[in-house]
C-alpha cells in the first residue's frame, strides 16, 4: 500500500465512508468473516452472527439428517449472509474436490473455502493435497478461499494457481493461541495481490486487531465466538476489533524505540527553587 | 429395489428417481427442475456412486439396485 492511498483509506474510513473488502467482484462492507461451528443451538448462533456484523460465513457440507430442527442455510438467508462452503473435514484432494461439487449444487455458489487437513490431531492442512486440490478446483470454475498454512512460499503457490483469496492460519484451528508467527504474516501480505484471510486460531478480539494491524484484509473465526461465555457480545467485540485493525493500519503506528520519548516539552517548564 | 442411503441400506420403489427420493427425505415437494415447489431453496445436494447429479437431472435419473446415494447439505461448522 502506498503512503497516498492508506491516508486516502484513512481519512474515507474516519469519515464513516465505506471501505470494502471487494472478494472476485462482490463488495463486502464487513471484514469478519464467520464460521458457524461449535454454537450449541441454530438461535444462539443467529444472534452471534447478527451480533458480529458479518456478511459471509461458512458451512461444512453433511449428510442430510431429517432429525435436524432448522436450517443454518435459510438462517443465512433470512439474514442476507453470504455463504462460504467449505471442505471441512476432507484429507483427500480427492474428497475436497467432490466436497466442494456437492456444495455447489446445494447451496449455488462456486465459492469454496479449501480446507485440506494433514490429520485430526493438528488439524493443519496438508501443503501437498491443498495444491493439487486448488489446482483441481481453479480449473472447475470454482473461487478458491485456500485455508493454507502461515508460509509465504506456498501462499504465493495458491496465489499463481489462481485461489481467489489466501487464508493463513495464525494457529491451529480451535486452539485460541492467537498468530504466533506474525512476521510470517506480513510476509505473506506482503508479496499477495488476492485478498489475505487470517483464519484460525484467534483466540479474543485483540487477536483479530493485531491480523489487521498486520495487513489482512479480513479476518475468519468460529469458535472465539461460538464458544464465548457470551457469544452476541464476543461478535459485537471482534466486528469493532477488525474496524479498529483497519483503521490503525491506514494510520499508521509509530516506529518501535528502544528508550523513552517524552512527548511534552522540556522546555518553558516552572522552576521551583 | 434396496439402495444405500447416507450409509444406510433401505429400500425404495422400483424405478424410483433422485427426485422421488429427495422429496421423500426431506419432506419437500420439487418441481420437475429440481427446485422446490415452494420457490424457497433447498440446500442439498445428491452424489450417485460417487458422481454428483446435477438437480436439473434428478427427475430424469432413475435409480437402480445397489446404487450408493449421499444426501448432503449445509450444516455448521468451519
Amino acid at each position: 500500500m502506498t503512503a497516498t492511498t492508506a491516508t486516502t483509506m484513512a481519512g474515507a474510513q474516519g469519515a464513516g465512508m465505506a471501505d470494502p473488502l471487494v472478494i472476485d467482484g462482490v463488495e463486502l462492507t464487513s471484514r469478519l468473516i464467520m464460521g458457524t461451528g461449535g454454537a450449541p443451538s441454530l438461535d444462539g448462533l443467529g444472534a452471534a452472527l447478527l451480533a458480529s456484523g458479518t456478511e459471509l460465513t461458512t458451512v461444512a457440507m453433511r449428510r442430510y439428517s431429517p432429525a435436524e430442527t432448522g436450517s443454518l442455510f435459510q438462517l443465512l438467508l433470512d439474514n442476507n449472509i453470504r455463504v462460504l462452503p467449505n471442505t471441512a473435514g476432507c484429507f483427500t484432494a480427492r474428497d475436497a474436490v467432490m466436497t466442494a461439487e456437492l456444495a455447489r449444487e446445494a447451496l449455488e455458489t462456486d465459492w469454496v473455502k479449501l480446507e485440506v487437513i494433514a490429520d485430526e490431531h493438528t488439524l493443519l492442512p496438508d501443503a501437498v493435497e491443498l495444491v493439487d486440490a486448488t489446482e483441481q478446483l481453479v480449473n472447475r470454475g470454482f473461487k478458491v478461499f485456500a485455508y493454507t498454512n502461515d508460509d509465504p512460499v506456498l501462499a504465493l503457490r495458491l496465489e499463481n494457481l489462481g485461489a481467489t483469496a489466501v487464508m493463513p492460519l495464525g494457529s491451529p484451528i480451535g486452539t485460541g493461541l492467537g498468530i504466533l508467527n506474525p512476521h510470517n504474516i506480513e510476509l505473506i501480505v506482503s508479496r499477495a495481490s488476492v485478498p489475505v484471510v487470517l483464519d484460525a486460531g484467534i483466540g479474543t478480539a485483540s487477536d483479530a486487531a493485531l491480523a489487521m494491524e498486520l495487513g489482512c484484509d479480513a479476518v475468519l473465526l468460529a469458535t472465539a465466538v461460538t464458544r464465548a461465555q457470551n457469544p452476541p457480545v464476543m461478535g459485537e467485540a471482534f466486528k469493532h476489533a477488525v474496524i479498529a485493525g483497519r483503521l490503525a493500519k491506514a494510520a499508521g503506528r509509530i516506529p518501535r524505540r528502544e528508550h523513552a520519548l517524552a512527548s511534552s516539552a522540556m522546555e518553558g517548564r516552572a522552576e521551583f527553587l | 429395489m434396496n439402495i444405500t442411503l447416507n450409509g444406510i441400506e433401505q429400500a425404495v420403489g422400483t424405478g424410483a428417481s433422485v427426485t422421488t427420493l429427495v422429496s421423500l427425505v426431506t419432506g419437500r415437494k420439487l418441481a420437475a427442475n429440481g427446485q422446490a415447489a415452494d420457490g424457497q431453496r433447498l440446500g442439498v445436494a445428491v452424489a450417485r456412486n460417487s458422481e454428483v447429479v446435477p438437480r436439473s437431472q434428478w427427475h430424469s435419473t432413475a435409480l437402480a439396485e445397489g446404487d450408493d446415494i449421499e444426501l448432503v447439505t449445509a450444516v455448521q461448522g468451519g
